[in-house]
């Protein structure tokens, strides 16, 4: 089957690397990106940050626009409950993350895709562990195939 | 349903003559035996036009934000168990005052779903349906079919557990008690059990059907945006391909907006053209909000719903 041969050819390539979009809070868990970068924690170098103001901040439809334009798992990372800059950001985006991972598992998404933690400023270590298994996790599950956006571009005839 | 009609426009017409109410929504015949339309009574001697039967399957929720005007005076509102859940949903969430609508609740046995009759019927027009019991009988040219009830109401009839609004000022005849719980529903629980790729299967089909009219979230009480995400150009979030991507997200995003809000009325389901399903969906955020949050929409005006609000000892087990 044609599909079954573009699963091996792309899934399995040797050189292939998860490419993950972590938003990291800018008060707790950038502040913990940081720390783990001065602190020269080795941790895999498949993500790319996006600062965000809050947890709270991510709305679920950026979630989306990620994995259908071409990130093979996201991340997003808050204050520890309790420590939010702005006293409930985080207790609220729970609630919405909650709801949504458990929406996209029962339609069937792969429960690794998409993950959350709590990382402190003074958590460098715990940042690199955090990516760590968000990178082995997505790299298990393979390049992402479901909710991608599949348009080829089409050929200008002239 | 004959004297449940009799006893609501007699109600209607006391409560117009009475200035209690400036107007009230309900429903009168429509263009078809199985159809009914929503229409909206300001003079006492339209109330004969006011019917009540399975065909009644709109939610008049979602014209009370359009039809009241400050200093109009009270809006009446004929009230199934889903429309009134919708209305408490409204107060609940700001959009109406309480003072502002008078809900006259009735007795709901379920409505139609159209397309499940028209199965039955193989496509043929029906002039005339009668209910006998159980069953309800469909009567066309040169044919009639007696079907089970059971058979041709909607889903989220089926799986029903308020029939009546759980706030009402007055009530044509008797309301009917709410289940106790959650009545079961078999569909639900054998999709739950399918394994993953099953389920992803299902629906990317059920969703590529879809062509994006958004009939399902105009008929939905709760998408009473101004503007639609799907809608926005700037900054524009929602994809306008046909790009099954697209679409896919477009279903998430409509019911991730109305999770802890829904109260699956159906009427998302039964507006839909392609008949896709949508009621799998709403009900699996419902229940993941009642276990998890403990909150059922529609039942108390007075609590915040549960995405508006939060408690610290949220469970947090899938959180790293
Ligand atoms: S999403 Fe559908 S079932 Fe839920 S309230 Fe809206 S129309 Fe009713
Ligand atoms: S889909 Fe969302 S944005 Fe659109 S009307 Fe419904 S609730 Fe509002
Ligand atoms: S009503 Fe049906 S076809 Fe129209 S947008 Fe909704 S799901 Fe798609």
């Amino acid at each position: 089957m044609i599909e079954a041969k573009v699963e091996n050819t792309i899934g399995r390539h040797k050189d292939w690397q998860p490419k993950i979009l972590a938003f990291l809070c800018n008060w707790c868990s950038y502040a913990g990106a940081d720390l783990a970068g001065v602190s020269r924690i080795q941790y895999p170098p498949n993500i790319r940050v996006v600062r965000i103001p809050c947890s709270g901040r991510v709305n679920p439809i950026f979630i989306l626009k990620c994995l259908q334009n071409g990130f093979d798992g996201v991340l997003v990372s808050g204050c520890h409950p309790g420590d939010c800059h702005y006293i409930s950001g985080n207790y609220v985006a729970r609630r919405k993350f909650a709801v949504l991972k458990t929406l996209l598992e029962f339609m069937g998404l792969e429960p690794g895709r998409v993950q959350f933690s709590w990382v402190s400023a003074g958590e460098g270590e715990k940042f690199a562990q955090v990516v760590t298994k968000v990178t082995e996790d997505v790299k298990k599950l393979g390049p992402a195939r479901k909710l991608v956006r599949n348009l080829e571009p089409t050929e200008t005839k002239y | 349903m004959a004297d449940v009609e009799q006893v609501l426009r007699e109600t209607v017409r006391k409560l117009l003559q009475e200035q209690k109410v400036c107007r009230v929504i309900g429903y009168a015949r429509g263009s078809s035996a199985l159809r009914s339309t929503p229409v909206f009574i300001e003079d006492e001697k339209d109330a004969d036009s006011l019917v009540f039967d399975i065909t009644c399957g709109n939610n008049l929720t979602q014209y009370l934000k359009k039809c009241g005007k400050a200093g109009d005076g009270r809006v009446g509102i004929v009230a199934k168990g889903c429309d009134g859940r919708a209305v408490v949903q409204y107060i609940a969430e700001g959009q109406v005052k309480r003072e502002g609508i008078l809900i006259i609740g009735i007795p709901c046995e379920g409505v139609l779903d159209h397309r499940k009759a028209c199965d039955k019927t193989q496509g043929r027009e029906v002039s005339e349906y009668r209910i006998e019991g159980e069953k309800v009988v469909l009567k066309g040219k040169d044919f009639e079919v007696s079907l089970d009830k059971f058979d041709v109401l909607s889903d989220s009839c089926r799986r029903c557990r308020y029939p009546s609004p759980p706030v009402h000022d007055v009530f044509i005849t008797e309301p009917k008690e709410a289940a106790s719980q959650e009545p079961e529903c078999k569909e639900f629980d054998e999709f739950e059990k399918l394994d993953a790729s099953e389920r992803w299967a299902f629906f990317e089909n059920e969703f590529s059907k879809c062509i994006r009219c958004y009939a399902c979230r105009n008929a939905c009480p709760m998408c009473y945006c101004e503007e639609c995400f799907v809608d926005q150009s700037n900054p524009q979030w929602f994809g306008k391909s046909t790009d099954l991507s697209d679409t896919m997200i477009f279903h998430i995003v409509r019911v991730l907006h109305t999770a802890g809000r829904c109260v699956d009325c159906g009427a998302c389901e039964r507006a839909c053209p392609l008949g896709i399903n949508l009621g799998l969906l709403n009900k699996k955020v419902e229940k993941e909000i009642q276990e998890r949050f403990g909150y059922t929409s529609g039942l108390d005006p007075d609590e915040t719903p549960a995405m508006a609000a939060f408690d610290e000892e949220d469970k947090q087990e899938f959180i790293l």
